[in-house]
């Protein structure tokens, strides 16, 4: 078995164990309540047939453990549970939002890459003024929370100027684009300057090493040096950081919903913590979670893939 | 402090000295000084009280009696604001200090003892950093309902893998030194090493995680006030102050969020500033 193979089984394995632990955290939720049954009925007062109910959905007279596997391995099947609040299954409440936040997050993904990796690489390579400018607006940038963003962007594009929606989500391809440049712009900014720098850093990092300097002498072109010799090695860093916050984002996208009056799941989740909905809670809660550390492990991967030194501890196989 | 008390001297040498070498960092500085004032005597300098209704007209424009305008129950927004800073700079603050006990301990014990202890507190680290903090705060607030208290004993817990791991590793390297085995050779106990040579020798690049942490715990706490699950009405903060006013930008009268959201800008930039020279410091130090 070489390196890469052992990397691989070893992530996959740490993954695994760090997602069942997670969702033991999520599930101990309910015994943290004291009287899980008034926390299940989601504030409503507890009629006898609903304690009654709920004492026979959740299997409330089953120990814990028992309980915890059967809500698991309920999820994995697709049975996430029925909602107190909505009364509805929840899948039939996930379902449909879910598409709303992974179209929200690509696009988003799709700016932070193209701003944030070009800034970055634009800092490293054009000269001082430019990488001045970038610095000063990525500091700004950092500071720029998406909730404020998203009232920036609502009172000049959407109240002032009235060039976009300020709420919903709209209908077919191009109003659905249009409905989301705005939350998405607004969830991007922070992130775009937090690539942006890691960018250059990583990039500024590998033009001052001796390898790229030997090149220079040896008289290979420029571009050629940047893309073999500097982008490929600063790659990884650029990945894990990039992959670390779009994994981040699926939760994130909960405040650029809730500012937008989008109905995704980050929305769901918000409205379902105001109401005490606590199987709702549960199951978003466990698929951020899930989406987080997969693509945080993915990325881990693809760096790996780039640059298998990073892992192996230096040995070649 | 003016530029005229800096040139004259009544302001000490090596103040004078940054603010000529580092102008942005001593206006980070002045900022979040005047912000942590205002934090702590904001009830006292509000001219109105800040939940009071109908003191001006609905969505007013800033004026002369109203600066900053009136929100759309005719509240006072500078009053808001000013009472408002010490949810806003305050929590965050309790947020830094729990995680960093918290951190710096799993840390300390996990480079002490290693062996099994630091493998479970790597785990334990792990599973925390795999929950996103939002949903963290969210879970809490859904168990132990809204308000403040909940998200901030919440994001503490989520932000123990950020300074765990950061002073895990300066922990080692310190314990790597030559110094420490000379003290161990001279029979200085462990604990004495531990309080009095080990945590002394991290406090800069604690400091510096600290500072950069309060940057983040206040987006996240705005943001679950802004979300609603903060912060309850009437009393204010910035992040419910802005959420309230999202109305009011549609109405034409921006004001209810858009100064306190200026205010989060201001605080986290100067925070940021202040964090990234303490940490350049640290590791000046470190070299």
């Amino acid at each position: 078995m070489n390196v890469l193979t052992r990397t691989v089984l070893g992530r996959l394995g740490g993954m695994l164990l760090t997602l069942i632990l997670a969702s033991m955290v999520i599930y101990s939720a309910v015994l943290l309540t004291g009287d899980p049954i008034a926390a299940l009925a989601g504030g409503a007062k507890p009629t006898p047939e609903l304690v009654e109910q709920i004492r026979a959905e959740y299997h409330l007279d089953d120990p814990v453990w028992s309980r915890y596997w059967q809500w698991l391995t309920g999820a994995i099947q697709g049975d996430f549970g029925r909602s107190f609040v909505y009364k509805t299954p929840v899948v039939s409440l996930v379902g449909p939002r879910f598409g709303i936040t992974l179209q929200l997050v690509l696009l988003t993904v799709l700016l932070i890459l193209v701003f944030g990796v070009g800034s970055g690489i634009l800092a490293a390579t054009r000269g001082r003024v430019v990488d001045r400018t970038i610095a000063a607006m990525t500091s700004l940038g950092m500071a720029l929370p998406t909730f404020v963003v998203a009232i920036l962007l609502i009172w000049v594009f959407a109240k002032s100027l009235g060039w976009f929606p300020v709420y919903g989500e709209g209908e077919g391809v191009w109003d659905r684009l249009w409905h989301l440049v705005l939350p998405a712009i607004s969830l991007a900014v922070l992130f775009i300057a937090y690539v942006s720098r890691v960018t250059r850093g990583s990039l500024v990092a590998q033009l001052h090493s001796e390898h790229v300097d030997t090149a220079r002498v040896r008289g290979i072109p420029r571009r050629r040096i940047f893309g073999v010799h500097v982008f490929r090695n600063a790659s990884p860093q650029i990945l894990a950081i990039a992959g670390t916050t779009i994994a981040g984002l699926f939760a994130a996208s909960a405040i650029a919903e809730v500012a937008f009056g989008l109905g995704g799941i980050g929305s769901l989740l918000v409205q379902a913590a105001a109401r005490a909905d606590l199987p709702v809670v549960q199951i978003v809660s466990l698929l951020l979670v899930t989406i987080f550390v997969v693509l945080n492990a993915v990325a881990d991967l693809i760096s790996a893939i780039i640059d298998p030194s990073s892992v192996g501890g230096g040995r070649t196989s | 402090m003016s530029v005229a008390q800096i040139a004259n001297g009544t302001v000490p040498a090596a103040a004078r000295r940054v603010a000529r070498r580092d102008p942005t960092f001593l206006v980070a500085v002045i900022a979040f000084g005047v912000i942590s004032v205002v934090a702590l005597a904001g009830p006292w300098l509000a001219p109105y009280d800040p939940n009071e209704l109908y003191v001006g007209p609905l969505n007013g424009a800033p004026s002369l009696e109203h600066p900053f305008g009136t929100d759309d129950l005719g509240r006072d927004i500078l009053s808001r604001v000013l009472v408002g800073a010490a949810a806003s700079v305050f929590a965050p603050a309790v947020v830094v200090v729990l995680s960093t006990i918290l951190g710096v301990g799993l840390a300390l014990a996990a480079a002490w003892f290693g062996g099994w202890v630091s493998g479970g507190i790597a785990r334990l680290v792990d599973v925390i950093f795999a929950i996103p903090g939002l949903v963290i705060a969210v879970l809490a607030v859904t168990i132990f309902g809204k308000g403040l208290a909940a998200p901030v004993i919440a994001l503490a817990i989520a932000y123990i893998p950020i300074i765990a791991r950061l002073t895990r590793t300066a922990a080692a390297r310190e314990l790597a030194k030559p110094y420490i085995a000379a003290l161990r050779v001279q029979g200085v106990s462990s604990p004495a090493i531990c309080f009095r040579h080990l945590v002394p020798a991290m406090i800069p690049i604690v400091a510096a995680q600290m500072a950069v942490g309060f940057g983040y715990a206040m987006l996240d706490l705005a943001a679950i006030s802004f979300l609603g699950l903060g912060q309850q009405p009437p009393s204010p903060d910035w992040g419910s102050m802005i959420a309230a006013g999202q109305a009011g930008i549609l109405a034409g009268a921006p004001e209810q969020s858009v100064f306190p959201a200026i205010l989060v800008v201001i605080t986290v930039l100067a925070v940021g500033i202040i964090g990234a020279r303490v940490t350049d410091w640290a590791e000046e130090k470190e070299r």
